[in-house]
């Protein structure tokens, strides 16, 4: 008996979703979307996601994107590949094969945006990546794939240059320490930071890659102690940025300028958490929204931040912006080609040159975005200010770190 | 790799800092260590899921001193009373199946599960953020600033030898510690005495757990931690248990010291990246020469 009822049920809602979707599915265009909503990317996956859905709530109540003179709503069809390469990629093809999607956004991290890349292209769906920052993903040949965020190498560049600049002696006597962890992304920071350390003529005098299961930093700030450079760059993720500051203030080590990643993922700005121990760090940002950037959707960096924050109660990471951002030059891409052709839209993306909120976005051959750069903010009592580059800066940098 | 020797040797005051910072929180580790070889002793078990038993009692550490306000070091005997209560409640649901069991996988795989499961659901309640209690305790700062220790690492270093010498004293002459001991050695002749041996593995499992807890704590108030890290504190235990041996109890605390000194002056030398790599390489030598020398002694093996 109860068998039959749910069986009827099935079959009229089957029969009444074949009935309806033809009439629905005129009006939306479905994009894509594998994200990490659970495992451990998952606080990060969900900026993204945020992100999203506010790019397609802005973008549809500003009357969607015009195609062939026909109106279509954005929708997104989210599923949740648990912060695991593997997984990501079987639901791009899912995404792909068997909900029928022609157009996909990234995931979060740059492990799932290479596990996934490889699908998309496979099957020529162009794909916008707003979390995939890594450099190994822009030398391997895609042409489907396009990322809205400044690459990994660019993350600390900026901070050599501020300290040729501060240190108020030349070049050559100015000292670097490194204490990077050992995986792609962190090694691609690496890489820039050398460029730029060895076109400056500065010198190198600790280089250590910090382990993945990163637990103790005392050998490395030890070594920081003795030798006192005048840069310490660490990046190890946001166990790096939390460990080396705590572990800092208990060595007693203190150098004229902290240039990390991921302060804000280690939530270093949380006086309650830290207190002032993170206090005046220099933190590679891809976006802050004091920056002086603003495009049509969303007017000004500041004015989406505060929308941001009306809808979701707390001030967008960089996570977020950039996510909304890919939405934002799809939905671009789409209405310029004025068709649902994938290769059309792809072609569109590669000529994209777009000023939005979260800045400017053309893309290189490789796909990843060239006009934009990375900032540089200073942590000072729990609020960071951006100090670098000049042009976007809005407070003077605090040299040397009291 | 000359430069930083050479600055080790110009001024001892590295070398030092380097040596006592390792000695101090490598009790931490002896005594998480002892919990790993008091299981493994006592009921054979090698139980991989120590790290994540460590990162649980640092999350009750941390959750207590945010959300109900208790400083980080009077939440240690509540850590350890609930560590030892959810000890309990694995031996009861998971380690029990084990016992006897003579595959050394199945024990491995039931443990290394028991970790991942333990992992997801730490994350799932505490959420994947790298998180740090601080207790702020200061630092003592030695001739002339030259030596800078945290008081929180003496502190810690204070509070895993009292519960070394607690635990020593509650092995060697407590009604609960000859029963244990009594059946490590034949834990068939143990129940033949009336002891009831499901009892005492319960309650050694449960100690174990207790011990974990409580290194957790300390883990939590000098480092940071996060669902995933647990696997350094697993391997690291059970490193000093395969260097000391077990049932060496005096072996394991000195060990755990020796190798965190050790570990921090390599680290300073040939960098972060080859530490590990350094330490697992005299593990081989040691497994190695002791093979060597336990191929000369000729006995009967069971």
């Amino acid at each position: 008996m109860f068998k039959k009822i749910l069986s009827t049920a099935i079959t009229t809602l089957v029969l009444s979703g074949l009935m309806i979707s033809p009439a629905a599915m005129a009006d939306t265009i479905k994009l894509g979307a594998a994200v990490s909503l659970s495992g451990k990317y998952s606080t990060a996956g969900n900026h993204t996601k945020k992100g999203y859905d506010l790019g397609v709530k802005y973008v549809n109540s500003m009357g969607g994107v015009l195609v062939d003179g026909k109106t279509y709503n954005l929708e997104i069809i989210y599923y949740d590949d648990e912060s695991t390469p593997a997984r990501g990629a079987s639901l791009a093809e899912r995404l792909i094969l068997r909900d029928g999607v022609s157009f996909m956004l990234g995931p979060y991290s740059s492990g799932l945006t290479k596990a996934i890349a490889p699908v998309t292209e496979a099957h020529g769906v162009p794909m916008v990546e707003a979390n995939g920052a890594s450099r190994s993903l822009f030398n391997q040949g895609y042409r489907y794939m396009f990322a809205v965020l400044s690459t990994s190498e660019q993350y600390l560049q900026e901070a050599v240059n501020q300290i040729a600049i501060k240190a108020g002696k030349p070049a050559s006597e100015i000292t670097v320490a490194l204490a990077i962890e050992n995986d792609p992304f962190s090694q691609d920071i690496r890489a820039g930071v050398l460029d730029d350390v060895n076109r400056h003529g500065m010198t190198v005098v600790i280089d250590d890659k910090l382990p993945r299961d990163l637990s103790d930093m005392t050998s490395t700030l030890v070594k920081v102690k003795a030798l006192k450079p005048d840069l310490l760059v660490v990046s190890g993720h946001s166990k790096g940025a939390a460990l080396s500051v705590r572990q800092m203030k208990d060595l007693g080590v203190s150098v004229n300028m902290l240039a990390m990643t991921h302060c804000e993922s280690a939530k270093l700005h949380d006086k309650e958490k830290f207190g002032n121990l993170a206090d005046y760090a220099l933190c590679a940002a891809q976006w802050s929204p004091s920056v002086s950037s603003e495009g049509t959707v969303f007017g000004t960096a500041g004015n989406y931040s505060a929308i941001f924050n009306k809808e979701y109660g707390y001030v967008p990471p960089y996570q977020a912006a950039e996510s909304t951002a890919a939405v934002i030059v799809m939905a671009d891409a789409i209405t310029r080609a004025n068709s649902l052709d994938k290769d059309a839209v792809r072609d569109t993306l590669a000529a994209t040159d777009l000023s939005t909120f979260y800045g400017q976005i053309k893309f290189s051959e490789a796909g990843n975005n060239i006009a934009k750069p990375m900032i540089l903010r200073q942590l000072i009592d729990g609020k960071y200010y951006v100090v670098a580059p000049a042009n976007v800066a809005e407070a003077e940098l605090v040299y040397p770190r009291p | 790799m000359i430069t930083y020797i050479k600055i080790l040797i110009d001024s001892p005051e590295f070398l030092a800092q380097l040596i006592i910072n390792g000695l101090l929180v490598g009790a931490i580790f002896a005594l998480i260590a002892y919990g790993l070889a008091l299981i493994w002793g006592v009921m054979d078990i090698i139980n991989f899921a120590q790290g994540e038993m460590v990162i649980f009692g640092g999350y009750i550490t941390y959750t207590l001193f945010y959300q109900f306000g208790i400083h980080p070091i009077l939440t240690i005997p509540i850590v350890a009373v609930l560590l030892f209560v959810f000890g309990l409640f694995i031996y009861k649901t998971v380690i029990y199946r084990l016992l006897g069991e003579k595959d050394i996988f199945i024990t491995i795989l039931a443990t290394f599960g028991l970790a991942i499961l333990m992992q997801q659901l730490m994350q799932a309640i505490f959420g994947p953020d790298v998180v740090t209690a601080n207790p702020e305790l200061g630092m003592q700062f030695l001739f002339d600033g030259a030596l800078i220790i945290s008081n929180i690492q003496l502190v810690s270093f204070i509070i895993a030898v009292f519960v070394a010498i607690v635990l020593f004293v509650v092995m060697k002459y407590s009604r609960l510690g000859q029963t244990i001991r009594a059946t490590a050695q034949n834990p068939r002749a143990a129940r033949i005495l009336g002891i009831n041996i499901d009892r005492v593995y319960a309650n050694t499992f449960a100690i174990n757990a207790a011990l974990c807890g409580i290194g957790g704590s300390l883990v939590v108030m000098i480092w940071t931690i996060h669902p995933f890290i647990g696997l350094v504190y697993t391997f690291r235990s059970f490193f000093i248990v395969i260097l000391a041996g077990l049932g060496n109890f005096m072996g394991i605390i000195f060990t755990g010291m020796g190798i965190s000194a050790f570990e921090n002056v390599t680290g300073f030398i040939i960098g972060a990246e080859f530490q590990a790599a350094v330490i697992f390489c005299l593990l081989v030598i040691i497994l190695i020469t002791r093979s060597i020398r336990a191929r000369k002694k000729r006995q009967y093996i069971h």
